[in-house]
């Protein structure tokens, strides 16, 4: 008995590992991927990026231009997450399960908010070509519905964390909805709140860059530019300074996060 | 003595079988001490909701200060429950807050929405606060928020937050299970003392039987959702313990005849 356990177990395990096998290996011959090759022209790629990809003195120039379109795309970052924000917490307030107005509602505004989730920003930003071209709305847009999503889903799993306590007290002295949500709600679960909004702002800046290469705007769209233009010099610098970016506004929000928590 | 509460008949079912009470009876006289004993998931905690409705019970009725709590508007249950304050095991304040302000939610019922949305509150207000937290020791923690306090100080802030309401009655869900035992000692002291000096009702879960004996003026026994002990802590003997907690009751922690003989 004891022995047919651990022999089936062992079975298992050595079953899922062949599986596992088998599937890489038919996925290597269908697409005529060429593993040795593959890891051995890796070497070549980074002594072809050393010799072309670095920015120059001369890239340095195009350097103003290149902060005046990071700004840009910064602050459309910055602007879609405030505002999907500020929606997240109306949707949240009414899909949490401490502070709904009714379970029917709930489900409503928790289903919406899982729709815009489980759709990735790249996939909004394709869908809103179609209605607002390239231009750096159609990027605003994007993020805006794929912040809204994600941060609806955290702000209610925060709400249902911290005030569930405190509602109910209120609940019992006799207050209204409007007084608990302003009294309870929201100061106990607004540090969670910022440091998550905090974190979505990072996101979206990283995302804002791949979104831009397809809405023709901002940074991303920059380094495409120069890069389709063969002026590596500058597309390097952009990556530099796409870095520089995301490390400050890193350690600016680990910085607010500490002070608010 | 007029009964300030009484429940009659009160039921509650949650979901199609789980039963959490069934048919229970009784009545609590103004300005009394009443604790209600019995194992953990006999319905103490049901029972204590049911009489603010904060859940609503399935059939019976519930009679506060001569009004059927079961079928109140929304706006005459607000009202309802601005004269009951209550108290939780976890305090259940809102921890990034002041004392100052924990104490003054106590207050929300009674006012406009507006007011209550901003958080106004009178110079009134404000002093009645201050003067309840020095009653209960607290006066030197008044501006400090709630999650820097003890477990015993912050049950005290939740006490406070009730007292302010200026109710006719207490309810306390086992407001000392979380304690120490010298914390505990002191939260009861004050909540005994609250009953005699300002003749608050006091209506507690406890489920520590040696404490419901010494300082309540009745006992409700509660077991499997029915009342099965309701009379003077001076007269339950072992039988009745037994009753309540089940067959386990000869292997209980503490002695029921060392209580009564000191």
């Amino acid at each position: 008995m004891q022995a047919n356990y651990f022999a089936k177990k062992k079975r298992n395990t050595l079953g899922f590992i062949a599986i596992l096998g088998a599937v890489t290996l038919l996925a290597i011959i269908i697409t005529e991927y060429n593993v040795v090759k593959g890891f051995t022209s890796l070497p070549k790629a980074v002594e072809w990026g050393l010799a072309n990809f670095y920015p120059t003195q001369e890239s340095l120039t195009k350097l103003p231009d290149i902060l005046d379109k990071l700004i840009e795309t910064l602050l459309v970052s910055i602007a879609a997450t405030t505002t999907g924000a500020v929606v997240a917490l109306l949707f949240a307030i009414l899909g949490s399960n401490t502070t709904r107005v009714n379970a029917f509602f709930g489900g409503i505004s928790r289903g919406i908010a899982t729709i815009f989730r489980n759709i990735d920003v790249a996939a909004w930003a394709m869908i809103l070509l179609f209605s607002f071209g390239q231009s750096s709305l159609t990027g605003y847009f994007a993020l805006f519905f794929g912040s809204f999503g994600f941060l609806t889903r955290a702000f209610v799993e925060t709400i249902d964390e911290v005030s569930s306590g405190s509602v109910e007290a209120l609940q019992a002295t006799g207050a209204g909805y409007f007084s608990i949500i302003f009294q309870s709600v929201i100061p106990s679960s607004l540090p969670q709140m910022i440091s998550w909004i905090l974190f979505m702002i990072e996101t979206n800046i990283r995302s804002a860059t791949l979104i831009g290469l397809l809405t023709g705007s901002g940074i991303g769209f920059t380094f495409n530019l120069y890069y389709k233009n063969l002026n590596y010099d500058v597309a390097s610098l952009v990556v530099v300074v796409i870095i520089a970016a995301i490390l400050f506004i890193e350690s600016v929000s680990n910085y607010v996060r500490r002070a608010v928590l | 003595m007029t009964a300030l509460l009484e429940v009659n008949h009160v039921s509650k079912q949650f979901g199609s079988d789980m039963k959490a009470l069934s048919d229970v009876n009784f009545s609590v006289q103004e300005g009394e001490f009443v604790s209600i004993i019995g194992p953990s998931g006999a319905g103490k905690s049901t029972l204590l909701r049911c009489i603010n409705r904060m859940i609503g019970a399935s059939s019976g009725e519930i009679i506060f200060d001569n009004m059927n709590v079961m079928n109140l508007k929304k706006k005459d249950l607000k009202l309802i429950r601005t004269k009951i304050g209550m108290i939780f095991q976890h305090y259940n304040l809102v921890n990034r807050l002041s004392v100052i302000e924990n104490t003054l939610h106590g207050n929300l019922g009674k006012k406009s929405t507006l007011a209550g949305v901003l958080g106004l509150y009178s110079q009134e207000e404000k002093e009645q606060a201050v003067n309840i937290l020095h009653v209960l020791g607290l006066e030197e923690h008044i501006y400090k928020r709630a999650d820097q306090l003890s477990g015993g100080q912050k049950q005290r802030v939740g006490i406070a937050r009730a007292l302010i309401q200026n109710p006719r009655m207490l309810l306390c869900d086992e407001p000392i299970a979380s304690l120490d035992p010298n914390s505990a000692k002191i939260i009861m002291d004050h909540l005994r003392n609250i009953s005699r000096t300002m003749g608050i009702t006091v209506l507690i879960n406890l489920h520590q039987v040696d404490v419901a004996l010494k300082y309540s003026d009745k006992i409700i026994g509660i077991n499997h959702g029915q009342v099965v002990y309701n009379g003077s802590p001076k007269n339950i003997t072992k039988e009745d313990i037994q009753r309540i907690y089940g067959s386990e009751a000869e292997d209980l922690i503490f002695d029921v005849g060392g209580i009564h003989a000191s």
